[in-house]
């Protein structure tokens, strides 16, 4: 059909709404409540336009197009009254840019710098409300929330976890957690990815950078930091380069810049796990052990299990998350190695994640010392690089320490969603058949969707797997789990939908298009890496030969397997 | 045992999982218990299947929804526009810091709620209050204490009664 969008006629689908066939067209409108691929709730009325013969403006994220309708985006009033909604929302938030985490890439500044809001229009009380830091991973500033609604709808419809949902009504109306406890109390994942759908600081990461600070500034203390496998394809995001930049090598040098003793690779670890997994797979595949077996790399989905499956827990991998792991082998390993007292080293992980700072305080992980001391977003890392005045983009490519900066294309992998699974086969195949595989790509199991199953050969065997990103896609197959319905031998579960991606640490905004390109700069480092398979990793076998001795052995067991914990759905 | 049995037919009306109930069975609840207790609502969310987010959420959405038992002796203080003009906003910051809780709580003692009412219809005799179904007009601060102190007496003298029982 044809319509007209300020004065040029352009063709639209039936059953597109304005917002669809605007961006579509080039033409920019303003949203704040609007979230792609869910149903609109036009709630915030920012998006509002002009149609012709009609009386009131209408929300274009709502408003579906017809045959001849004539839209205008840009006239005078339609301009006031986005200008108003803004004053408005202005005038019941706190107004303190200058300390909010937010400045600078916050939605609610930036319209009211495009709509030129200078002036308080409208002054009166102001909603009050507590600020919530008792989560290890979120904060939450009610009084800065605009009641958009995206956390709501993420957290309840894509995650189907619900911490939190709309309270109250009229003016006290706020986002809060079940009765209005803090963050902490309910059974909220700390996936964060109401923190990177906030327009605003209202949700954003609980900070670790003052802990880190200190311990750079101790000279007691050697610092080591490593690095996740997402984060090298999102970091440049953060100074302005085009998203998917893989900026591994840039990444390591800001690290040493900003002081940090020793810097290694979480994708060495990441081999590890892969060492690890892949062995406890095949046991249970050949003890009759609990099927399918998931994967716990990610710590927001061992939290949802624990809270809403616990009789699953069973079919959790036992191996410890990859950063975990690595924690764990500084402190006994490597300070051996080097003669250091473990006391003496503080462990910083640069994670895209907000519940890996949830992990990182969980008692069982760790010994005599916590494996991992503090752990920093993408994020934070970025401010950190910031004020230590370095110019990301003139820092030369700089390479990671021994021994645990060694890593292969599979390590590398574990970022996007979809990567542990196969990282594991790989694995798997050479303990089965003796030979790695001769095509190391899973075309099934990758890319962004949520469910992707696959019947890979492995020798004699095959096996039925599945790779499931964001909460609400698990759900199904734990339910066939449960009824002794399902199939599988092997499920990977990653808690944000793409993987660590699209992590709650990540740079904002994550677009999907952004997303696609972080997906495929970490596939472009397997397919450059000279070794695509984890157990061809020297420093991991080196690792084995020097001190943990077999695969899932003794010492492996107590550094780098652990145990859950059943949690109440409330 | 007795309170268990009771919740227990409540739920047992109810289809699991079926979201629809929700505001009828918090209003058997409340009936119940004068109040919606957190536990009972976590009760609710499991038997309906939602996360106890939503259930809270709906459930202040609505006035009619209170989460604190309500007093022994129920105090509505009228604001409507004649008691407004005869001074009822002193009446009630009076009650509250008498009482030393605002309205729509309950005092520890459990023995006084304070609420605010649009008008409650006699403004002849404003400004008014009504505890329970007793109405005191043409109040004062200094009436207002000693209708105050006469129920405290009142609640005292009662409880020591119920434990003669």
């Amino acid at each position: 059909m044809n319509i007209t969008l300020n004065g040029h006629t352009c063709w639209a689908k039936p059953g597109e709404t304005v917002l669809d066939v605007a961006r579509r067209e080039g033409v920019n409108i303003p949203t704040l409540c609007h979230l792609s691929e869910f149903s609109p709730t036009g709630s915030c009325r920012i998006c509002t336009v002009e149609v012709e013969n009609a009386n009131n403006l209408v929300p274009a994220c709502a408003f579906p197009v017809y045959e001849g309708m004539a839209i205008r985006t840009n006239s005078p009033r339609v301009r006031r009254a986005r200008k108003t909604i803004i004053e408005l929302l202005v005038a019941n938030h706190p107004q303190d840019c200058l300390f909010c985490v937010r400045s600078g890439n916050c939605e609610l500044q930036k319209l009211t710098q495009e709509y030129g809001v200078r002036t308080h229009r409208f002054q009166g009380e102001r909603r009050r409300a507590r600020i919530d830091i008792a989560s290890p991973a979120i904060e939450r500033d009610p009084e800065k929330c605009i009641l958009c609604g995206r956390c709501v709808r993420i957290c309840h419809e894509t995650q189907h976890v619900g911490a939190i949902d709309f309270v109250h009504r009229g003016f006290k109306s706020g986002v809060a957690p079940a009765l209005e406890r803090s963050l902490n109390t309910v059974p909220c994942v700390d996936c964060g990815q109401c923190v990177v759908n906030c327009p605003v600081g209202a949700l954003t990461e609980k900070s670790s950078q003052k802990p880190v600070w200190e311990a750079i500034n101790n000279p007691d203390l050697m610092v080591v930091v490593q690095v996740a496998p997402a984060v090298r394809v999102a970091l440049a995001e953060e100074f302005g380069a085009d998203a998917g930049t893989v900026a591994t090598g840039k990444t390591v040098a800001a690290l040493r810049r900003i002081g940090f003793d020793r810097v290694f690779d979480t994708n060495f670890s990441a081999d590890l796990t892969i060492i690890e997994e892949a062995t406890e797979l095949l046991h249970r595949l050949n003890n009759g052990g609990s099927t399918p077996m998931l994967t716990s790399c990610s710590p927001g989905w061992v939290k949802f299990i624990e809270h809403y499956y616990p009789d699953l827990l069973g079919n959790l991998s036992s191996c410890k998350s990859p950063h975990e792991m690595q924690g764990a082998l500084l402190k006994t390993y490597y300070a051996k190695k080097i003669g250091v007292d473990p006391s003496r080293i503080f462990v910083v992980s640069i994670m895209p994640c907000t519940a890996k700072k949830y992990e990182a305080q969980r008692p069982e992980l760790g010994g005599e010392y916590p494996d991992v001391d503090a752990v920093l977003t993408t994020r934070e890392l970025a401010r950190m690089i910031r004020v230590s005045g370095i110019d990301f983009h003139k820092l030369p490519n700089e390479g990671f320490d021994d021994p645990m900066g060694e890593s292969t294309g599979a390590g590398a992998i574990f970022g996007a969603a979809g990567g542990v699974m196969e990282a594991a086969l790989r694995t798997a195949h050479y303990y089965l058949t003796g030979s790695d595989m001769k095509s190391l790509t899973f075309a099934p199991i990758r890319g962004l969707e949520g469910v992707k199953q696959a019947d890979v050969r492995v020798g004699d065997v095959t096996l039925k797997v599945a790779a499931v990103s964001g909460l609400k896609n698990i759900k199904p197959l734990l339910d066939d789990i449960q009824a002794g319905r399902s199939s599988f031998h092997f499920i990977e579960v990653m808690a944000c939908p793409g993987g660590c991606v699209n992590g709650g640490g990540q740079p904002l905004p994550a677009t999907p298009e952004k997303l696609r390109k972080r997906t495929e700069s970490i596939y472009q480092i397997d397919r450059e890496s000279p070794r695509r398979n984890s157990h061809r990793n020297e420093s991991v076998q080196k690792l084995y030969a020097e001190f943990l001795g077999e695969p899932a052995g003794h010492l492996a067991h107590e550094l780098l397997h652990t145990h859950y914990v059943e949690r109440d759905d409330f | 045992m007795q309170i268990q049995d009771s919740t227990q037919q409540i739920y047992g009306k109810f289809p699991l999982g079926d979201a629809s109930c929700l505001i009828d069975m918090l209003q058997e609840v409340q009936e119940h218990f004068g109040y919606l207790p957190d536990f009972e609502m976590q009760k609710v969310a499991r038997h309906v299947d939602i996360p106890v987010s939503r259930v809270y959420g709906v459930a202040t959405f609505y006035n009619q929804f209170r989460f604190q038992p309500l007093g022994k002796y129920v105090i509505k203080v009228c604001r409507g526009t004649a008691c407004h003009v005869k001074g009822s906003l002193n009446i009630l910051t009076t009650l509250e810091n008498e009482l030393g809780i605002k309205a729509g709580q309950t005092s520890k003692d459990l023995l006084f709620t304070i609420e605010t009412v649009a008008c409650i219809g006699a403004c002849s005799i404003a400004p008014v209050i009504a505890v329970n179904d007793e109405f005191h007009g043409g109040l004062t601060t200094k009436s207002l204490q000693k209708v105050l102190k006469s129920y405290q007496r009142q609640g005292k003298e009662s409880e020591v009664a119920d434990e003669c029982i």
